[in-house]
């Protein structure tokens, strides 16, 4: 208890919690739509669009947000858009890109700086890079989040529901997959440096996938995903901490236990 | 002033025309079902008068507002885990669906008496991928319902439903046309399950080939 008190007590690890729990909370509310659209490896994509921006950034010794933020943004809409209009499966459009981001993230990063601390601590997550500047973008993107959930938490809901019924009732069913899109592009950036490129996904999918299999509703699959997201990232970051883990790798062993003692008691629950 | 009016509507696919010069008019209180062999364009007809296809050219005049006009589809719900209940599903038809998760006394009042009227109030909490066919197609006509339509468009509702569900569906649509005076235009299949309904038959085969009454159809038909 003492050493939880102690730790708590430095600035960098209160930057840490904060700003993850406010990316959790974010994470958590798109992951519900992502997955029941079947977007659910969007955050992947994104994850490695927004590495090879992060590495264009530093070759070229700009801010990293200033660049990765619009080159994700438009990655997470072009993915959107391309993935409905040409018909295609959106887990192939993603996959495309993401081994393409990737692949030139890692040849950026070979002929400049070489794969050093910076590259390893995007690939992988560290919270000893999270700066007051992050906690701020985190808790805006919450608020912003929050803000899209509870104006248009009805038509959200019936975008990822019935997407025909709601064009037929006159919804500007692209202005939504829009702001989903321009969500997920920010909660992929900001969330990168917490869990690293390679595993940001997983804070859009665990919670979602979790709290899907314990609930009838909409509104509980929403309220459970949350709860989880936060839960799982403060024992995660803890036992990371303590077991000298990455923070990331940390966050999603917790996500994988609680995963399987989900469907252990869903199955269970049905003998 | 005729509900809604179609004049010299032409609407095609990337290779072909799906219809070709349709003239219509239909007026308030009117059951109407448009009929048709498969690829006869009633399909397109619907989808291009709620806004889901357009025309190349003609003119489509609905003189309601577009908030009055109800659609339901054939709904296939491919994941059967989708957490959402039947209310969440049916007060997604509300006309002020925009914001917030809370709704206004009006709709939560209508919301009671569409449940009523269709006898699913015990369904209300249950999951959408529990129900059976027949139950999933009340909450969609209760989801139809709810913003209290003038004009109910549907398209092939009861495809894949069985014969006992679909008559049931039918008894349905026949007391909202006749207690609710609800207009009503539905492409389907079904010509001899509506024999006791006798709606107007518009026959399509990408143009009109007869408009007129059921009995009158059934002798064109021989």
């Amino acid at each position: 208890m003492n050493e939880i008190m102690s730790i708590l007590s430095y600035t960098f690890f209160q930057r840490a919690l904060l700003c993850g729990i406010a990316i959790s909370f974010s994470a958590a509310l798109i992951g519900v739509i992502l997955t029941l659209k079947n977007y659910s490896m969007i955050g992947h994509g994104l994850g490695e669009v927004g590495f090879a921006a992060i590495a264009l950034a530093l070759a070229l010794n700009l801010p990293t947000y200033a660049v990765s933020i619009p080159i994700v943004i438009i990655a997470a809409i072009a993915i959107m858009i391309i993935s409905q209009k040409k018909g295609e499966g959106a887990d192939l459009i993603i996959a495309l890109v993401a081994s393409g981001a990737l692949a030139l993230g890692v040849i950026i990063t070979a002929f400049t700086s070489g794969f050093g601390t910076d590259a390893y601590n995007y690939m992988f997550g560290s919270i000893l890079t999270i700066g007051s500047a992050d906690v701020i973008l985190s808790i805006a993107l919450t608020v912003i989040s929050v803000g899209t959930y509870a104006f248009f938490y009805n038509r959200l809901f019936l975008v990822t529901f019935d997407e025909s019924y709601a064009k037929a009732r006159g919804i500007r069913v692209t202005l939504y997959q829009f702001l989903i899109a321009l969500i997920t592009a920010l909660v992929v950036v900001i969330g990168m440096r917490m869990m690293g490129t390679l595993l940001i996904s997983s804070l859009i999918i665990f919670p979602a996938i979790i709290a899907k299999r314990h609930t009838n509703s909409f509104k509980g699959m929403v309220f459970t995903s949350v709860f989880v997201s936060i839960a799982c990232f403060i024992i995660g970051m803890f036992s990371a901490y303590f077991l000298n883990l990455p923070t990331g790798a940390g966050i999603v062993l917790i996500y994988m236990i609680l995963s399987a003692l989900s469907l252990a008691t869903t199955k269970l629950l049905k003998l | 002033m005729s509900l809604l009016e179609i004049k010299k509507l032409n609407v095609s696919y990337s290779n072909h025309y799906a219809l070709e010069d349709i003239d219509l008019k239909i007026d308030e209180g009117e059951y109407v079902c448009l009929v048709g062999e498969n690829g006869s364009g009633k399909s397109t007809l619907v989808k291009t008068i709620v806004g889901l296809k357009k025309q190349d050219s003609g003119t489509i005049n609905l003189n309601i507002e577009l908030g009055k006009v109800s659609y339901l589809a054939q709904f296939n719900l491919k994941d059967l885990n989708f957490p959402a209940t039947a209310k969440e599903i049916i007060m997604t038809g509300t006309q002020k669906h925009g914001k917030l998760p809370f709704y206004s006394k009006k709709d939560k009042e209508v919301y009671k008496r569409v449940i009523e009227q269709l006898h699913i109030e015990d369904l209300q909490n249950r999951r959408i991928g529990d129900l059976s066919g027949g139950q999933k197609q009340r909450v969609l006509i209760a989801r139809a319902l709810i913003s209290e339509p003038e004009l109910l468009i549907l398209d092939e509702p009861t495809a894949g439903l069985d014969y006992n569900i679909t008559q049931e569906f039918y008894k349905i649509l026949k007391q909202l046309n006749k207690e609710n005076k609800l207009t009503i235009i539905m492409a389907t299949h079904d010509i001899e399950e509506l024999a006791n309904d006798k709606p107007r038959i518009v026959y399509l085969s990408k143009k009109v080939v007869y408009d007129g009454n059921y009995d009158g159809w059934k002798g064109y038909e021989k």
